[in-house]
């Protein structure tokens, strides 16, 4: 039996859709789930049928920041989102932007939000299907992170969930965990240039992996890769802040970093980085190939 | 290790740093230290296996102590220009009571950078003190008091007029108590931090 999905898009910019689309076993994925409505894929129904009537439907999947202003095919967003909630068995926020507001949460309409949260707020709304929700934040979702939790859902899988309501199998690592660089990391070698291989980015340029909670480097992006990897600094995107400001640089005091890794505290940091700063590992301050 | 051991360790490190401030490092043998409290010198290097072992772990001890204090300094709910003042009055408070530690890291840490070449590299043996300056710098700055800058500058402004004034002191050129200085100093000191 096919599952039924809904995709639902609020105010959002197709990002989570165009990830999605690059899931390279989609094929597959169409052979177990159908999408009664997406507003790219061919689908059952047309946007007017869903908003009008109560299509049966399994896992109702939001993407994009909500309003109680917004609206889809003349109807309030909430109101669809109550509507189909009541027949669902889960309903999944797609993306930052339905989880914690994202970037459109700084956009014209009034109060916009996540479903559950704004940025780390938890809201009062919705309460009734709080425990039916599951949060997939990131700018946008990873497609694998997004297919394995609705293969999770069919399964009956018993999801372990973080604060966020976000599944620790997805978010439980930084995106720290598993970065090519980490040597670079732990000896505090930040001569970093875009794209280079060498240096970490966590000093100088803004890299905020080791408080992103992602499978980022884990579960690399169209199988090949990560930010990190390539040489871009992580810029946090699953996390309730996301975006922030000045993603290239690093916020510092007086030379401190203004955000240390999860769970490092001040003093043991700075104890650490004394040590590690002492050493000067020739092979880490060369290139790593030799033109 | 035992607090017997503790203790005599302790003892060693204390004569051996009033030995140095009187004598002076190159002058002061392991056998005078030893004679200074009655041990044998075969005893004394059961604790110490050469001078220069014990120099760094002298060094240690004096950032050991300093940083406590200056932790509990940091520790307190107060603004940053309090902690500036209080952490001015520990290290004159050191200074006038424990000369010779404060003796020991100017004259001898800072200026026989040989002893201290391995095993003492960048700032490791001070580590406590400098983690507790780099704390009250980095808090000064999150809280809007202090302006972002680059440590080294920071510090070197901070610690290097601390420290000349108790050389002038030590040289007997200052014509008061250090004491006296202390609300100028902290004027200055905090006027050239402070964001304003
Ligand atoms: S570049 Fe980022 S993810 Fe990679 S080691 Fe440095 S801080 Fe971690
Ligand atoms: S590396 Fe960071 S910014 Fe990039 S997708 Fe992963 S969590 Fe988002």
């Amino acid at each position: 039996m096919k599952m039924r999905v809904l995709w639902l898009s609020a105010i959002a910019c197709n990002g989570n859709t165009h990830s999605f689309l690059n899931y390279p076993y989609i094929e597959q994925f169409l052979n177990d789930f159908e999408f009664i409505y997406h507003q790219v894929i061919d689908s059952a129904y047309s946007l007017e049928d869903i908003v009008l009537n109560q299509i049966p439907c399994d896992i109702l999947l939001i993407e994009g920041a909500i309003s109680r202003e917004f609206q889809r095919a003349d109807v309030s967003v909430i109101e669809i989102i109550e509507s189909y909630s009541k027949i669902v068995q889960k309903i999944v926020t797609v993306g930052t932007c339905a989880t914690f507001g994202g970037i459109f949460r700084e956009s014209d309409y009034e109060n916009t939000s996540g479903l559950h949260f704004n940025q780390e707020k938890s809201l009062g709304n919705f309460q009734d299907i709080l425990d039916k929700t599951v949060s997939l934040s990131g700018c946008p979702v990873h497609p694998e992170v997004l297919v394995n939790t609705l293969y999770a859902i069919k399964k009956s899988v018993n999801l372990k969930l973080d604060n966020f309501l976000r599944p620790k199998e997805f978010y439980a690592y930084t995106v720290h965990n598993g970065c090519t660089r980490n040597e670079y990391f732990e000896y505090k070698v930040d001569n970093h240039k875009f794209g280079e291989l060498e240096g970490c980015m966590y000093y100088d340029h803004g890299c905020q992996a080791p408080y992103t909670h992602a499978s980022c480097n884990k579960i690399l992006w169209n199988e090949v890769n990560s930010k990190t990897r390539a040489g871009l600094p992580c810029m946090g995107c699953t996390e309730p802040k996301f975006p922030k400001q000045n993603l290239f640089e690093t916020k510092k005091n007086m030379g401190i970093p203004e955000y240390l890794p999860v769970g490092v505290g001040k003093r043991t940091y700075l104890t650490l980085a004394g040590i590690t700063k002492a050493f000067n590992i020739q092979r880490l301050q060369k290139k790593l190939f030799d033109d | 290790m035992s607090d017997k051991k503790q203790i005599k360790k302790e003892q060693i490190i204390q004569s051996a740093l009033e030995l140095f401030a009187s004598k002076g490092f190159y002058n002061t043998t392991i056998p005078d230290i030893a004679t200074s409290l009655k041990m044998s010198v075969g005893n004394m290097y059961n604790y110490f296996k050469s001078k220069d072992i014990l120099a760094k772990e002298i060094i240690k001890h004096i950032s050991i102590y300093l940083g406590k204090q200056l932790r509990e300094i940091n520790e307190q709910d107060i603004s940053t220009k309090e902690k500036t003042r209080k952490i001015i009055e520990v290290y004159f408070k050191t200074a006038s009571l424990k000369p010779e530690m404060i003796d020991y890291f100017l004259r001898i840490y800072l200026s026989t950078r040989e002893v201290f070449k391995d095993g003492c590299e960048g700032m490791i043996c001070i580590n406590e003190f400098v983690t507790e300056i780099m704390i009250y710098f980095e808090e000064g700055v999150k809280c809007g008091d202090l302006r972002e800058q680059d440590f080294f500058s920071a510090f070197g402004l901070f610690m290097g007029y601390l420290g000349g004034m108790v050389f002038l002191k030590g040289e007997n050129i200052l014509p008061k108590d250090l004491d006296d200085y202390i609300d100028d100093i902290t004027f200055n000191i905090y006027k050239a931090l402070s964001v304003e």
